[in-house]
């Protein structure tokens, strides 16, 4: 109780029952306002969904309409004396349910529909994945030592820090085209648009954080007779490494913000793809289970490399309480 | 005049007199030679350090005390090599020395181990920097350990000590590198008096038992007296040498010589010292000398 009360006083200490508690919150309270927006009819449900078309000859089941405009259909039908439209009150077709993406969801991982090169949610997921993976593992080959090497080296830094900041500031899905031109239409230009959009942010972030590490423990070490690669490996790393790994955390995420640019070029391919198909056959209940699918594993991710990184990086959450 | 008359200062006991004399025949560990500083900013130049010339002997223990500002920091920086001379040169042994070397070892102010190592990671970094294998630098380490008397928090992690500890991990960290002198900025002075004490006789000790040279910065004379065979005293802007004091005390060391005339008569010494450099040991920017404290006239506290 006084845990809770204090997680509201800023920079309040809450203890583990509260933390638990607003956990799970975090979750119910969305899903509890989708739910009831789409199972209380007084809350919303704008349209109405026809089961009858009754006499009026443009109406056909399963249409969805405005409310006054079907009540003006009813009464029209009153009046001629033909036979009066049915219709259940709904949400419009661009909100399904919690139920339906439910099933919508379990659907994707029971079942394939054989529509296009990506079957199923879960093979366009596969795909998008291997798309984010390889640019961004090729993104952190290059940018993490080069970024490393810019925060030691100044000499460097002002070699390669003002070109990387004009790329920086290209927006990536400028060079599309070009990507496509060079690589081809397949998988190669849609990596490259993830490095592209990684890379130069990757290299400033990274140098910054290198910068950041206290100066008074390299002045230590060098009083200790340590200088050169053995400065850099010795000190320098160990101690930007926590910081490096949350840049590495934040920047993936990023990573995934190009995935749309890139899965759109050359041939559309992945989550992407997959969503504007499902979107323009208007099957919501499949676009959301996709957008779920990617932020549960999104969340997922994130989650398991904190886990991780505390329990690497012990000596770093201690200090900084 | 009521109060009995306390000696002079600089009349040496015959036991601190023969020590001295002692002190004075063996070589130069480390010699500073016209070495000054200028600090160039945008506009005007800091003079820091203005020909300082001094010589510490071996295993002596050299204390430098000055008003705040005066380059204390800024001439134990070049001594470690962290900072460069504007001229003059440092010289260990004879050989003029260039940047940071094992050869002189620097414990800070601040708490500098390396907090991603236990504490004897820590201690073994600059052995293992001397080309030394891992199974000898932590035997060695080990017994720099018991040396401050921490070998059961070898395992321990420097967050997990308190400022005490910490420091004399510092302190043996620096030692285990084998250093020829031992650079010290104010290393004490973060923690509390009773803390301070213990850590004066626990180095002291150390001093005692092993061949190192130490050069001492402090802001506190009774800590300077206490510790030093010479002490180096600076005056401010520019920084210059004011006067070296053969410290009247014999050896060991106990609390109790504080209480003592020479002891005493060092003191008034110094502290007459500092007065006449304009203003106590708190900073003294140019107009600090007639600072008045503004009228307070928010606060009525009307007793009625
Ligand atoms: N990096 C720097 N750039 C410019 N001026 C500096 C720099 N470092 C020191 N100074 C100047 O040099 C003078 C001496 O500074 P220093 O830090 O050595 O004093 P100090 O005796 O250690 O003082 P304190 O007792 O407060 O630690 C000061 O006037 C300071 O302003
Ligand atoms: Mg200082």
């Amino acid at each position: 109780m006084q845990g809770l009360a204090a997680s509201w006083r800023l920079y309040g200490r809450t203890d583990g029952v509260s933390r638990g508690v607003f956990g799970v919150l975090a979750v119910l309270l969305p899903l509890l306002a989708w739910s009831a927006v789409s199972y209380l009819p007084f809350v919303w449900h704008p349209q109405v969904l026809i089961t009858d078309p009754g006499g009026e000859d443009y109406l056909e089941s399963g249409m969805r309409m405005n409310r006054a405009d079907f009540s003006r259909a009813v009464t029209e039908m009153q009046a001629k004396n033909e036979p009066v439209p049915q219709g259940i009150a709904a949400n419009p077709v661009y909100l399904p349910s919690p139920g339906e993406v439910l099933t919508a969801f379990v659907h994707a991982f029971t079942s394939s529909a054989p529509t296009g090169a990506e079957h199923s949610i879960t093979q366009a997921f596969g795909h998008s994945i291997q798309i984010i993976f390889w640019g961004f593992l090729i993104s952190s080959l290059i940018g993490v030592p080069l970024g490393v090497m810019c925060g030691a080296l100044p000499g460097l830094a002002r070699l390669v820090e003002p070109s990387v900041d004009f790329f920086r500031y290209l927006p990536a899905p400028a060079f599309g085209a070009l990507a496509v031109a060079i690589l081809g239409i397949y998988d190669a230009p849609k990596i490259a648009i993830i490095v592209i959009g990684t890379l130069f942010q990757q290299i400033l972030v990274i140098a910054n954080t290198t910068r950041k590490l206290d100066f008074a423990l390299i002045e230590a070490s060098r009083t200790l007779g340590a200088k050169g690669l053995k400065l850099l490996f010795r000190v320098v790393i160990p101690g930007i490494l926590p910081d490096i790994y949350r840049d590495q955390r934040i920047l993936l995420g990023w990573a995934w913000t190009y995935l749309i640019v890139a899965e759109l070029i050359g041939t559309s391919s992945g989550i992407t793809w997959f969503i504007t198909q499902q979107a323009r056959y208007q099957h919501f209940d499949n676009v959301y289970a996709a957008m779920a699918i990617i932020g549960i594993a999104g969340l997922g991710t994130d989650m398991v490399l904190g886990l991780l990184g505390r329990r690497f990086f012990a000596w770093k959450r201690e200090i900084d309480g | 005049m009521t109060e009995h008359q306390l000696p002079d200062y600089r009349t040496l006991p015959a036991d601190v007199a023969e020590r001295m004399d002692q002190i004075r025949q063996r070589e130069y560990v480390l010699e500073i030679d016209h070495v000054g500083k200028v600090f160039a900013q945008k506009r005007h130049q800091t003079v820091a350090l203005e020909d300082i010339e001094f010589g510490v002997h071996r295993r002596e223990f050299v204390c430098v005390v000055g008003p705040s500002g005066c380059g204390k920091s800024t001439l134990i920086r070049i001594l470690a090599g962290l900072e460069e001379t504007t001229t003059g040169r440092i010289l260990v042994d004879g050989k003029p020395v260039n940047g940071p070397g094992p050869d002189r070892g620097m414990v800070f102010q601040k708490y500098t181990l390396f907090p991603w190592l236990d504490v004897c990671r820590n201690v073994m970094f600059g052995i293992e920097m001397g080309g030394t294998e891992r199974a000898e630098a932590r035997r060695q380490a080990m017994q720099w350990l018991q040396v401050v008397g921490l070998e059961q928090f070898a395992a321990s992690f420097p967050h997990q000590l308190s400022g005490g500890m910490q420091q004399r991990v510092a302190i043996a960290r620096a030692l285990a590198a084998r250093p020829r002198v031992l650079l010290m900025d104010e290393s004490f002075s973060a923690l509390d008096a009773q803390t301070r004490l213990k850590m004066q006789n626990y180095l002291m000790e150390i001093w005692r038992k092993i061949d190192i040279t130490i050069v001492f910065i402090t802001h506190d004379l009774d800590e300077a007296i206490y510790l030093a065979d010479r002490i180096l005293v600076l005056k401010p802007r520019p920084g210059r040498v004011e006067e070296v004091i053969e410290v009247p005390l014999s050896r060991p060391r106990r609390a109790a010589q504080m209480m003592s005339d020479e002891f005493l008569a060092t003191k008034a010494h110094l502290e007459g010292l500092i007065r006449s450099f304009g203003g106590n040991t708190e900073e003294t920017d140019e107009g600090a000398d007639d600072f008045t404290m503004p009228l307070l006239t928010l606060v009525t506290d009307k007793a009625e």
